[in-house]
């Protein structure tokens, strides 16, 4: 956001802008993120294009006024691309002093902070650690701060309403919401339709009446220097909505099931970040889908082998514990051969770890993590949006392959929202299933000579009947086989299967300058890679882009482009587990560059990293 | 599949697997499977809608030993693998078979929850009291004090009482038999299969390895009149030789005592095992000190909600909402808005 905002401008002479980052800031108590959600939807339907980053704690109700209890939504919105939730807010809604204190650090010098006064008490000091009241003692210099007795007013706003003083307060989100559309000229119809839906009398009107309060209060007073326009993006042609990762998850799964003809079945435990995945497709019952709510993860995905046995398209989601859990029925998913897909939501571990915060940190036990040689496809999603191509095509391949396909999605993905433009429902090609029906000359493990998957033959048809489990299979009859040169001719057989994924997948292509620094992503990065990348270029620095959908296979080509750059960058939010993994395969000296913070990449560190990389070629 | 199909007259035969069982020679294991192949040639169900799933242990082999459909899982979540199958095809006659150490020690959480949630499946539990295929250590049911590779000292756990267990786990069927009381056994798999829901069968099963002679202290011919109580509902609760009858009462304190059944009036004070009744089938799975006999057959059985009953009548719901099951709504969610070209 432009900080020489001129004083005096009033709402008829709105300064356009074309890009801005706003973040709220508040206990957890105070409704940030639904305030964040009705911003986004009204900021959708004006047309810009956008990118959200919800950051929450993972305590539901952490000590009111404490740094602990902070909960912040970021949205980042312009009149062209977006690809990120944006490195630096412009303006921080804090609703308290524990939200400016968590959140000054990140804002853009200049920036705008609104913050609600009447929690600027000693008391709100203490519980935030301060020493004294920042909006006196000039820590706040750099910055434009807009002072407004946030709860007075929302209290005068829904006064005869007949409701208490905590109720009262709960609605003064929707004051700071109103003000925030004001400064930037947005319809309130969205949040308006909304708010009826979604309140009973009387809180509805309560809301309501804050929410024209707020907007009315920065109107009048002239609260700000200016009120600001940002022009609808120039996005492709189409309809839009707007959408988290766990949503497209979601709504991918239900397409593959429509697509395949197959029901559906979830098994899954609660886990964050995952479990909005349990509780969306719970409402899809009427499309035939079976949402089991597992004892624990290992019965989540026992339940789901025992389901893809029986002919569902068969998905369990969990988020890094339980893919632990999940180990052992991956395994025997993977000896059986039965098509099932693992939705991982990556969240910061080892262990418990950052539950309700970002990582990259599952890449290794997706790929790795079941005893014996165990080869299974791994794919990750690279924005909210992509969640549901990415969803597709791990049904596609599971079910084509008959192999547990493993799918990362992250809780940056999957909290995080943007504009999707919609598909062509019924273009969307049908996803292929035979099912073994006939009994001549049927063997459960006789394999199809191009994908080498074997059949899927259900129990309940008749006349294939057979035994399949963990124990290794002879080749072709599928019997208990004890012999070590069929063990081993069935371990290269699964090993093959999982290989031959890649004849179908596109080649290895980067997006750039043909020689340089490559710089290569996979899952959630892409939007901050994809930026730095182009800014780079922009900044005359010879660099390209690669990033890789599929981890397992890896795509066809990858040795002949990683080669053909002088420099090879992998950023990545872990520790280093794709650079590692490409370095040993591919004998290159490819680097790695790590962050784990619990927090995506901004644009700017990965810039600043490029340009170091490259003033080193 | 067809909807209406001839179920062919089968025989014993026809649940044979033509896979060589490797089970120890002596081995409880046999009995069960030559009764359950007995039973399933009688139900009237096709074979290819059978379905055994078993987790891992001797017992769990049981798969691949019958001519149906059979998976053979993970140590402790045939549960789980049952219930996913279930749900995805109610239409199938689900069998789970598991072991004392498979269902109650890595499968306990499962087996408590399958019970609870009453899927339509039958759950053989062969008990033998000892874990074989790892060669001879305790199992949750072992007695206390038992010696064995990893006792040396003697086990310092107590044992479970599976039926014990299932009743309180909710079970809505809870039986228990012994491997070579056929028609007994035989009895009681019928009522399995026939009751709605999860049903739970305790197999004693001799481990002629590592446990022989486990269970003869009850089930030796001689034995077997003085300290098994094979129960029927509606039927008094007396055991014993002809001219030594025995009965149950019931006592002021809410435990059972033995009685010697004499005289008409004795017999009038007998309990008549009621299967519905919970108090009664606990005190009754959970006899088996000295001084009492332990009881065999259905000990309980109640009707209740089938789970994926429950499940599949909810899509069913809303299936039938006008406007159902509308991709292009469902993708296109409430909030969209157009971009011109």
């Amino acid at each position: 956001m432009h900080a020489d905002a001129s004083p005096g401008a009033s709402s008829s002479a709105r300064q356009v802008i074309d890009d801005v980052v706003v973040r709220f800031a508040g206990d957890s108590g105070d409704g940030m993120q639904l305030t964040g959600d009705q911003f986004t939807r009204t900021t959708a339907v004006h047309g810009n294009d956008l990118a959200t980053f919800p950051d929450f704690p993972a305590e539901i109700r952490a000590p009111a006024g404490t740094l602990a209890g902070v909960s912040g939504f970021q949205i980042h919105f312009s009149s062209h691309d977006v690809h990120t939730p944006g490195d630096e807010p412009g303006v921080l809604i804090a609703m308290n002093p524990a939200a400016l204190a968590a959140n000054l650090r990140d804002l853009k010098r200049g920036g705008l902070i609104i913050v609600n006064t009447d929690k600027f008490t000693d008391r709100d000091f203490e519980k935030a650690g301060l020493q004294g009241n920042p909006l006196e003692d000039g820590s706040l210099d750099a910055f434009t701060v807009v002072p407004v007795q946030l709860s007075v007013l929302t209290k005068g706003a829904v006064e005869g309403l007949g409701l208490g003083a905590k109720e009262t307060d709960r609605c003064k989100n929707f004051f700071a919401l109103g003000m925030t559309y004001w400064l930037f000229g947005r319809d309130m119809g969205q949040t308006e339709a909304w708010i009826k839906s979604k309140f009973k009398a009387p809180f509805d009107d309560a809301n309501l009446r804050a929410l024209h309060a707020g907007f009315a209060y920065a109107e009048t007073v002239e609260l700000f220097h200016a009120g600001y326009e940002i022009p609808p993006a120039r996005l492709a042609p189409g309809t839009y909505r707007n959408i988290t990762g766990n949503q497209a998850v979601v709504l991918g799964l239900v397409t593959a099931s429509q697509k395949s003809g197959r029901p559906l079945f979830l098994g899954a435990y609660p886990i964050t970040p995952a479990s909005d995945i349990l509780h969306m497709l719970s409402v899809y019952k009427d499309f035939g889908v079976v949402t089991f709510q597992a004892e624990d993860e290992i019965a989540a995905a026992g339940a789901t082998l025992g389901a893809a046995w029986g002919g569902a398209i068969a998905v369990t989601s969990t988020s890094g514990p339980g893919v632990a859990l999940k180990g052992e029925a991956l395994g025997l998913a993977v000896m059986t051969e039965l098509p099932m897909v693992l939705i991982d939501v990556q969240r910061g571990g080892p262990s418990t770890g950052l539950p309700t915060k970002t990582e990259q940190s599952d890449l290794h036990i997706a790929l790795y993590g079941r005893h014996g040689d165990a080869p299974a496809p791994v794919l990750a999603a690279r924005s909210p949006g992509d969640c549901f191509d990415a969803t597709l095509e791990a049904v596609r391949i599971a079910i084509q392959y008959m192999t547990p396909v493993i799918l990362l999605t992250d809780g940056y993905l999957a909290n995080g929202a943007e504009p999707w433009r919609l598909p062509d429902v019924d273009a969307i090609p049908a996803i292929p299933v035979h099912l073994a029906t006939d009994p001549e000359g049927f063997l459960p493990y006789k394999r199809d000579p191009e994908t080498l998957s074997r059949p899927w033959a259900l129990p309940g048809t008749p006349g294939l009947e057979h035994r399949i489990g963990g124990l290794e299979k002879a080749k072709d009859t599928g019997n208990v086989s004890y012999d070590g040169v069929n063990h081993e001719a069935m371990s290269r057989l699964r090993q093959e299967k999982i290989e031959r994924i890649a004849r179908s997948l596109p080649a290895a292509e980067p997006e750039g300058d043909p020689d340089g620094l490559l710089v290569v992503s996979w899952g959630g990065t892409y939007g901050a890679v994809h930026t730095a990348v182009a800014q780079a270029r922009k900044g005359g620095i010879r660099c390209a882009h690669l990033h890789l959908r599929w981890l397992n296979p890896l795509p066809p080509g990858l040795a002949e482009v990683l080669a053909r750059y002088g420099q090879v960058l992998v950023p990545e939010l872990n520790m280093g587990q794709l650079g590692p993994l490409l370095r040993a395969r591919f004998a290159l000296p490819i680097q790695s560059y790590t962050k784990i913070q619990g927090q995506p990449f901004k644009v700017s560190e990965l810039l600043a990293r490029i340009q170091i990389q490259a003033s080193q070629a | 599949m067809s909807s209406v199909e001839d179920t062919p007259a089968y025989t014993k035969k026809d649940f044979m697997s033509d896979q060589t069982i490797k089970w120890c020679p002596g081995c409880g294991d046999y009995s069960i499977l030559s009764q359950v192949q007995t039973v399933f040639a009688e139900l009237g169900i096709p074979r290819h809608k059978f379905a055994i799933v078993s987790g891992i242990g001797c017992s769990s082999r049981f798969p691949y030993y019958m001519s149906t459909y059979g998976f053979h899982s993970i140590h402790g979540r045939a549960p789980t693998v049952a219930t996913g199958l279930k749900l995805a095809n109610p239409d199938l006659s689900v069998w789970v078979v598991t072991g004392d150490g498979d269902a109650l020690s890595i499968g306990g959480n499962h087996f408590i929850h399958l019970l609870r949630r009453n899927v339509d499946l039958q759950v053989l539990m062969f008990n033998n009291r000892i874990y074989g295929l790892t060669k001879g250590q305790y199992s949750p049911t072992s007695e206390s004090g038992k010696r064995t590779k990893s006792s040396p000292m003697g086990s310092v756990d107590r044992p479970f009482n599976p039926c014990g267990v299932a009743l309180g786990a909710d079970a809505t069927f809870v039986a228990r038999t012994v491997d070579i009381f056929v028609k007994e056994q035989r009895d009681v798999l019928l009522a399995a299969h026939q009751h709605k829901g999860s049903s739970f069968v305790e197999i004693w099963q001799n481990c002629s390895i590592f446990n022989d002679g486990a269970f003869k202290d009850w089930t030796e011919k001689k034995a077997r009149e003085e300290r098994i109580l094979f129960v029927q509902h509606g039927q008094p609760l007396i055991y014993g030789a002809k001219d030594a009858q025995k009965g149950l009462v019931l006592q002021p304190n809410l435990t059972l005592k033995v009685i010697d059944v004499l005289t008409p009036e004795d017999r009038a004070r007998v309990l008549v095992h009621d299967e519905t009744n919970l108090v009664m089938a606990t005190l009754l799975a959970r006899m088996g000190d000295e001084t009492m006999p332990t009881a065999m057959g259905v000990l309980y059985r109640v009707a209740h909600p089938v789970y994926e009953e429950g499940v599949h009548a909810q899509i069913e719901a809303a299936r039938s909402k006008p406007g159902a099951a509308d991709l292009k709504k469902a993708v296109y969610g409430g909030n969209t808005w157009k971009v011109e070209g």
